[in-house]
């Protein structure tokens, strides 16, 4: 097989095979990696479960990675970040819990018009937010709103391996009725050793209360201090934990995953020099803000995908120029370098080639 | 030479390139999935008939099989070449952000490398436009297809050079970005060129590869017929292309410019020469799509980067504009534009201007107002 399809490869040059057999069906390619949505179910009001299964290529992925999934909306390609919620045990199936934004382009759109037959684009798995290997004795999994996808994706993981450890699951949401996966969790924290603490910001009805703090930790997890500890939620919820474990010297300990860029604290007072786009020619005065937004302003659409420095979707040349990292403030100035949009700010006159 | 800058004031200039930045912004602003269905319509259409000429030629020895299959590889690689490939790689459909319409990514079915034919094409002749000795375009670096080129014995081949030209066409092509005449002018060294042959050598040999070795081999004893086959796919694609592509901008009345004229231009005076340095075919919708919509060179000159399938919608507009400022429109049926072009070719292979009579009027609009300032 592998031989025919490296002479139907050369026969098929230049166009390579892919781009033939999708014409019979997009699902046959054998080197993208494409995924069929087989379901669709909105557990809460504001998200949407998408069960896929992944064309050939897909390689499987490690609980708590992510992966960039593409969605043609209106002709054009979006692409952005989600972690796959299921086990990572369960080959040729993937699952999706994606939660709408209230003005968000792809997530909105999945929520409302995904269906079964519908052809998404795949990366690759990405990311370093995973459980070491051997696993941990004892660890405490901090989710909140749909942040639980990749921290859920782990619990089902040890679950099929039949882990006996020490694992609590402390999930945040607003109400009860903004908690997917409601009876698997339950399912889940009845098992030797799990345990499923929800809290709920609004309303009763979780055995917590009110935000996060140290109470909650001690009620959830007593042994937190000797525990790995794996975090996934909005932007509050990750500074009160990150801030709780800093001062009990533990900031080792926790692994923190983003779903949402932390709020960028940027001087532009000083801003100076002017912004090329050479592929485009457009040109404007530095503002001082990221390039990708400086791009956007300017009316170009270059691709990106999580806005925050990690799926390097908007990665492109810089010709000429110095920029910042806005992660580590770090200036570089090399020519024909490859930079990320997103977080790179201009220092003087910049030429990008996009 | 017609003084480019005297043609409009330099306030009817700025106006004429605003209204022609307006009529971009709204086309780009309309964009969306009507404009992808159609190219990946025409994608699926080629891979068919591409699927479709290699099959038949399986069969090629059924003259009628042969035939039909010569016909379907000829419109494939027409279709690839023209209204996808030279469109895709324009950047047309970058703002899809689909990496298989990616200006950068896509390869076409010709054996000249994307990589090399993007710098020479999209930067180079868009940018300089009919520009003696900075539009590699003209003439190609072989023929003789401006009077203001100045006359060498060489050129007295000018008509043979042509006819291998347009048989020969992707070779030319391919090997146009060698830049052979300034290497041998001392201009340029032949080792600047190194990742430019290395790239060709490539391409090339993928290329005759599967049309010339892979695929006779596979029809086993009817190798010769397959093979006469592809290359008569080839060659139709070649002349086709030839056509279209010297009809855009030699046909008499089309003008070129100086180094200097253009000095600093303005974005509405960038506009002005891509109108008066092209020339539109008229046709039927058939024959714009097999012409790239290269039948609308002078929208395309306008707008490179805007989806060709709009050219016909916004033509009427680009005329209206035109008329409005006295611009001449140039356009003309296939026959007669390439008669144009043929008779210039002969009467520069002669010294002199070939322009014995002022410039021709015969495809020109007419009405053109020369003195519009
Ligand atoms: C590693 C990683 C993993 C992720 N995993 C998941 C996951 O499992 N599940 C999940 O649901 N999400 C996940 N995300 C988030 C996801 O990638 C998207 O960021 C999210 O779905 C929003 O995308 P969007 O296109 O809908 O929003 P965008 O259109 O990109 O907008 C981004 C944000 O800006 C707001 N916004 C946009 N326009 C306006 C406006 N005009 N006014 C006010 N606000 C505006 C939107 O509401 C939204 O909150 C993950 C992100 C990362 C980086």
């Amino acid at each position: 097989m592998g031989r025919l399809a490296a002479l139907a490869g050369t026969l098929l040059t230049p166009h390579g095979i892919d781009r033939y057999l999708e014409l019979i069906d997009p699902m046959l390619v054998r080197e993208e990696i494409r995924a069929e949505v087989t379901e669709v179910c909105r557990q809460t009001p504001g998200t949407v479960t998408l069960t896929l299964r992944p064309s050939r290529a897909w390689p499987g992925f490690t609980a708590g990675q992510y992966v960039r999934v593409s969605v043609d909306i209106n002709g054009v390609r979006r692409t952005r970040c989600y972690s796959p919620a299921g086990s990572a045990h369960r080959p040729g199936r993937l699952e999706l819990t994606i939660r709408a934004h209230d003005h968000g382009l792809v997530s909105r759109y999945l929520h409302r018009a995904a269906r079964q037959g519908l052809v998404l684009g795949l990366s690759r798995p990405e990311g370093g937010f995973t459980l070491p290997d051997p696993r941990p004795e004892k660890l405490l999994l901090i989710s909140g709103g749909s942040g639980i996808t990749p921290v859920l994706s782990m619990l089902r993981t040890l679950a099929d391996e039949d882990h006996r450890g020490d694992v609590t699951l402390l999930h945040y949401a607003a109400t009860a009725a903004d908690v997917p996966y409601r009876e698997e969790l339950e399912r889940l924290g009845a098992r030797p050793g799990t345990r499923v603490v929800l809290a709920h910001t609004r309303g009763g009805a979780g055995r917590l209360r009110g935000r996060f703090g140290e109470r909650h930790l001690k009620e959830a997890a007593p042994w937190y201090r000797d525990a790995r500890t794996y975090l996934c939620g909005p932007e509050p919820l990750r500074d009160a934990v990150a801030e709780l474990y800093a001062d009990a010297g533990l900031s080792e300990r926790l692994h923190t995953e983003e779903f949402t860029p932390p709020s960028m604290r940027l001087d532009t007072s000083d801003a100076s020099g002017r912004v090329r786009f050479t592929r485009s020619g457009t040109e404007a005065a530095n503002t001082g803000r990221p390039l990708l937004e400086q791009a956007e302003a300017a009316g170009l659409n270059p691709e990106h995908g999580c806005r925050m420095g990690i799926c390097f979707s908007c990665t492109q040349v810089k010709a000429k120029g110095a920029v910042r990292d806005v992660r580590s403030g770090e200036v570089s100035d090399d020519e024909n370098e490859e930079i990320q949009l997103c977080i790179s700010v201009p220092v003087g006159d910049v030429e990008i080639d996009c | 030479m017609t003084g480019l800058q005297d043609r409009l004031t330099p306030q009817q200039v700025e106006d004429f390139g605003r209204e022609m930045d307006e009529l971009r912004q709204r086309v780009v602003a309309d964009l969306g999935k009507s404009d992808v269905d159609y190219i990946q319509n025409v994608i699926k259409i080629q891979r068919s008939l591409e699927i479709s000429g290699r099959a038949l030629l399986f069969a090629g020895f059924f003259p009628p099989a042969w035939i039909a299959g010569v016909g379907a590889l000829s419109l494939s690689k027409i279709l690839d070449n023209m209204e996808i490939g030279h469109n895709v790689m324009h950047g047309q459909y970058d703002w899809t952000r689909d990496p298989a319409l990616s200006s950068q990514r896509f390869e076409w079915d010709t054996v000249a490398p994307a990589e090399n034919w993007r710098h020479s094409h999209n930067y180079i002749h868009h940018t300089y436009t009919n520009i003696l000795d900075k539009d590699r375009d003209v003439g190609y670096g072989i023929l003789r297809i401006d009077p203001e080129q100045k006359w060498h014995p060489y050129y007295l081949g000018n008509p043979v050079y042509a006819v291998v030209l347009a048989f020969m066409f992707q070779w030319g092509v391919m090997l146009h970005d060698l830049e052979f005449d300034r290497v041998v002018k001392g201009e340029r060294k032949w080792s600047e060129f190194a990742e430019v042959r290395k790239r060709m050598l490539r391409k090339a040999s993928r290329q005759v590869g599967k049309d010339y070795v892979l695929f006779p081999l596979l029809t086993g004893p009817l190798a010769p017929l397959t093979l006469l086959g592809n290359a008569s796919a080839n060659v139709v694609r070649n002349l086709w292309a030839f056509s279209i592509i010297f009809c855009g901008h030699f046909p008499a009345d089309v003008e070129s410019f100086t180094e200097q004229e253009t000095e600093n231009e303005s974005r509405g005076q960038w506009y002005l020469r891509q109108i008066l340095g092209s020339a539109n075919i008229t046709g039927g919708p058939l024959f714009h799509l097999l012409s790239g919509n290269l039948s609308h060179q002078i929208e395309h000159h306008l707008f490179p980067d805007i989806p060709a399938c709009r050219y016909p919608k916004i033509a009427p507009e680009v005329r209206a504009i035109c008329e409005k400022y006295g611009l001449p429109y140039h356009t003309g049926p296939l026959h007669k534009q390439l008669f144009s072009v043929a008779k210039k070719i002969v009467k520069l292979a002669l010294p002199g201007s070939g322009r014995a009579n002022a410039p021709e009027p015969s495809t020109l609009n007419r009405d053109r107002n020369l003195e519009a300032a």
